[in-house]
């Protein structure tokens, strides 16, 4: 009874629940120690070589090729992702046949295996003597070793981030939507075209984005499929590493504090993407 | 199935096979033709060799120092996991959003970037290093900074599985709870952790499948010393580079057959708690 | 009391004999050694270090040795990044510069202190090509032909690599009417042909055979015998170049690591073992030319004798070589501009 007596003496105060300043704390002190100190360090070693020097260590076209090629190819990545991961989503989500379960599970795979092992096998899959390239170097396209590669492997480990925004929106949208809408008179065409598709646009903006940020950072899957040539398979994470084996710090900061700025500037585009589409919803 | 054909909501049944064709064929080439083709490498020379190669001591220890840094680093991102999703969830405070788009910042920070950042704090190069190398600290090429390169990386996956989670389910039960007496441990323990404990589950398992799994980062500070600072992935690296294809696709098969069992886990942790995974799952 | 007191006393005196011992020991007996080394030599120095250790534990000492191995710049950079090294076994010597200059953990000299430029063993590069040599691939002036392709890994991370390229250029500069511009063109031509640049020595290897790329892969010679061996039969075959680059791999104590340690004594003895008549046969073992005229001589047949400039006679020492081909903006990067 006192229970309810102290609920009633009680303002409806938010700090009703303890712990707030422990768990708020413990998280800030967390992210700090852990995340942004050292993020902190990256962003400052870059000045070091002052404005001029920052920027000439990012803009050599060896730089401006390789982080062409990873936001580039991350892009084409997420794109064709985009299309296939809506394919596979509905398809996963609309059809029923035996096995659906099973090819469900292995979506996530990409996600699962390590990217180093994705890399060896992605490599010997791909090369002129493995089971794929071989059939594709009978027609003159080489794929390992060129930026074929990078795409490929990008595609290989952001294909979840798609298909899994889009499944559970899609199973939500239902059917009787379109059932109102083919009542209206409207087809098939027009009832996917104008009536789904438009609900389904910030899932699949959201998926896109995701595995584009995924794919811009990729590494260890890459290296062992893209052949590294300067300028034209060598990503921009690659230069990172590369830059630190000549011993230049600063070098490599730069273009790790680019590649910093460009998933930061992703996440509140992803987050802004996110509440407009909580209010469209 | 010719039935449905009739069916005005449903897709004429070329569309079905063509999309059908598509996704599986898609699945099939890009996702199951790697896997299958690291089993058939591994098992090239012979099963006696595939178990040969998986008993060797620098694998063994290899595998070892996987599963402590990853021993070391799940516990600790989910503890900061639940701690994040509790303040964020439970309360309301300004800068939130802010908050949540900084928790994210790690899952989309190249493992490169990630492996960088330590090496300018912990290196001698960097800000602590020769200061810790005075009180004989090391923290880089040692278990510290495997650890820590692994913590960065998996950093957002229990936060990112409970905040939406708990978020959805409110504060209406913990503050019932709160206000009938129950101490702060009690709530959570007998109220909150049986909601969220299915999608808790669920974020500790990608986290650990991401953490056994790390490259890029791990391989900027790991010093590469057999048998003492290399981890699985990066023993697959080095036994590739040393024409013992059989034994890189051996540790990569294990590591594979890891992943698989990962998958069917999430798989029945879906089935599961289908209800309390699609709330996490609505963007 | 007295009995109790003497008991005590009796004790204590046994824990300190037992204590002072054991501290004893710990000095004497058990030492570790880290030898953080290039990628090839992995083989190498798996052998080196049981006999080394055998020969330590007649001694009464328990060395034991792990080893480190990856492209020699990154290996360079973790030591200087704080990888607690007691002894460096690199590619190169612009490597070991590297850790004396950025890190301070070694003297400037150090390559006055062991015999021979400190490198108790050398090497060279040389050309390995497929069974039948399809491509009839002779000399490095066939290498530029158009269609010929090269394997060979990034000069600016890997040792060998840089070896590699120097040998190119040597090779043009010393051709009847070559001269500096001469050799940029030719190095120029010849990476023109190179349709996959890996980071290391090892990469380009697993290119060339596994991925069955290129017509001929620039190696190491001890590289290629690893090669030979591991294939079997005659898939490919060693060519000589008429004249190649003679390269000295360095080996050298990392001061600063070894003092902290007190490891000094066992390094500098594991380093003077490398270039003992024992040591010296498992290095031509492992098909690296050993220094010792004798041994050499022994295993002439897998050393053939043919023109080997040197880094000092030709570019005029690695500092300069590294600075005027492989530092930013250097000729490696002046030929390898984007969209040629």
């Amino acid at each position: 009874m006192s229970a309810i007596g102290v609920k009633l003496v009680l303002p409806k105060s938010r700090h009703v629940l303890p712990g707030f300043r422990l768990s708020l704390g413990f998280t800030i002190f967390y992210l700090t120690s852990l995340v942004l100190i050292p993020l902190l360090a990256l962003v400052l070693r870059p000045f070091e070589l002052g404005l001029d020097g920052m920027w000439n260590a990012i803009s050599t076209p060896r730089v401006l090729a390789s982080l062409r090629l990873s936001f580039g190819t991350a892009l084409a990545a997420a794109l064709i992702d985009s299309v296939f991961g809506f394919i596979i989503a509905w398809v996963l989500v609309r059809y029923r046949f035996p096995g659906r379960a099973l090819l469900d599970a292995v979506i996530d795979l990409p996600f699962a295996l390590p990217t180093a092992v994705a890399g060896i096998a992605l490599s010997t899959l791909y090369a002129p003597t493995g089971w794929i390239g071989s059939i594709l170097i009978e027609y003159g396209i080489k794929v390992a070793y060129t930026p074929w590669g990078v795409l490929v492997a990008m595609v290989f480990i952001s294909l979840p981030f798609t298909v899994r925004t889009v499944q559970p929106v899609l199973a939500e949208v239902g059917h009787d939507i379109e059932e109102a809408a083919a009542t209206l008179g409207a087809t098939r065409l027009q009832t996917i075209a104008r009536v789904v598709m438009p609900m389904m646009l910030p899932a699949i903006l959201t998926g896109a984005a995701m595995a584009f940020a995924r794919a811009a950072g990729e590494y260890g899957s890459i290296i062992f499929i893209a052949g590294n040539i300067p300028a034209v398979s060598e990503i921009a994470p690659l230069l990172i590493v590369i830059k630190l084996e000549q011993y230049d710090y600063a070098g490599a900061s730069a273009i790790g504090v680019v590649m910093l700025t460009a998933s930061f500037i992703m996440l509140l585009a992803l987050n802004g993407l996110q509440s407009w589409a909580a209010k469209h919803r | 199935m010719n039935k449905i054909f009739s069916k005005p909501t449903e897709d004429p049944l070329w569309l079905k096979l063509t999309l059908g064709i598509i996704a599986v064929g898609f699945i099939a080439i890009m996702l199951l033709m790697p896997l299958v083709l690291v089993f058939k490498e591994a098992l090239a020379s012979g099963v006696r060799t595939f178990f040969s190669a998986m008993v060797e001591p620098d694998t063994l220890a290899a595998v070892k120092l996987s599963l402590l840094a990853a021993a070391i680093a799940v516990p600790l991102n989910t503890v900061f996991g639940i701690a994040a999703a509790w303040s964020i969830a439970k309360f309301d405070f300004r800068g939130k959003t802010f908050l949540v788009t900084l928790i994210d910042l790690p899952f989309s920070v190249s493992p490169v970037v990630a492996g960088l950042v330590y090496v300018l704090v912990f290196g001698m190069q960097g800000w602590l290093g020769p200061t810790l190398a005075g009180y004989d600290i090391r923290v880089l090429f040692a278990l510290p900074g495997i650890v820590l390169a692994t913590i960065f990386v998996t950093f957002p996956f229990v936060a990112r599985e409970l905040i939406p989670l708990m978020v959805d389910q409110g504060r209406d039960e913990e503050e019932a709870a709160a206000t009938l007496g129950a101490s702060g441990f009690q709530t959570f323990m007998r109220v909150t952790l049986p909601n969220i404990k299915w999608g808790l589950l669920y974020g500790i398992l990608l986290c650990n499948a991401r953490a056994l799994g790390e490259f890029g980062a791990v391989s900027v500070l790991s010093g590469h010393i057999r048998g003492q600072t290399n981890t699985m992935p990066l023993h697959v690296e080095l036994l590739y580079n040393n024409y013992d294809y059989t034994g890189a696709f051996a540790v990569a098969a294990l590591l594979a057959m890891l992943a698989l069992l990962t998958l069917a886990l999430k798989s029945f942790l879906e089935w599961r708690y289908a209800d309390e995974l699609a709330a996490s799952h609505r963007h | 009391m007295k009995r109790i007191l003497s008991l005590l006393a009796a004790v204590g005196m046994l824990a300190a004999t037992t204590a002072g011992f054991s501290a004893n020991a710990a000095l004497a007996a058990d030492v570790q050694l880290l030898n953080v080394s290039y990628d090839p030599t992995r083989g190498l120095y798996q052998e080196i270090n049981k006999a080394f250790a055998a020969q330590q534990k007649s001694k009464g000492d328990n060395v034991t040795i792990s080893n480190s191995h990856g492209g020699s710049g990154s290996q360079a950079r973790s030591v200087i990044d704080g990888l607690q090294a007691d002894v460096v076994t690199l590619a190169l010597a612009a490597d070991l510069d590297a850790i004396s200059k950025n890190g301070k953990l070694l003297r400037a000299d150090w390559q006055k202190r062991l015999p021979q430029n400190s490198s108790p063993y050398t090497s060279t590069i040389i050309f390995l090509v497929r069974k039948g040599n399809p491509k009839q691939v002779r000399d490095w002036n066939d290498l530029v032909k158009p269609d010929v392709q090269v394997i060979t890994p990034n000069p600016k991370t890997s040792g060998g690599a840089r070896w590699a390229y120097l040998a190119a250029w040597d090779y043009a500069a010393k051709q009847p009417s070559g001269n500096g511009d001469k050799a940029k063109t030719f190095v120029a031509n010849l990476y023109k042909n190179v349709p996959v640049l890996d980071s290391g020595a090892r990469g380009s290897t697993v290119t060339f055979t596994k991925r069955g790329i290129g017509d001929v892969l620039l190696s190491w010679e001890n590289e290629a015998h690893l090669v030979l061996k591991e294939a079997g039969g005659d898939q490919y075959k060693i060519l000589y170049p008429s004249r190649s680059i003679l390269a000295e791999p360095p080996v050298a104590i990392v001061d600063k690591n070894v003092d902290r340690k007190k490891t000094r004594a066992t390094a500098e003895a594991y380093l003077h073992f490398l270039y003992t008549p024992q040591a010296q046969e498992i290095e031509a073992r492992n098909y690296y030319r050993p220094r010792n005229p004798q041994i050499l001589a022994k295993y002439r047949k897998q050393f053939p004798d043919i023109a080997l400039s040197t880094i000092n006679g030709a570019f005029g020492g690695w500092a300069k070589a590294q600075a005027v081909h492989f530092g930013d903006g250097g000729v490696f990067d002046q030929i390898y501009q984007p969209g040629r």
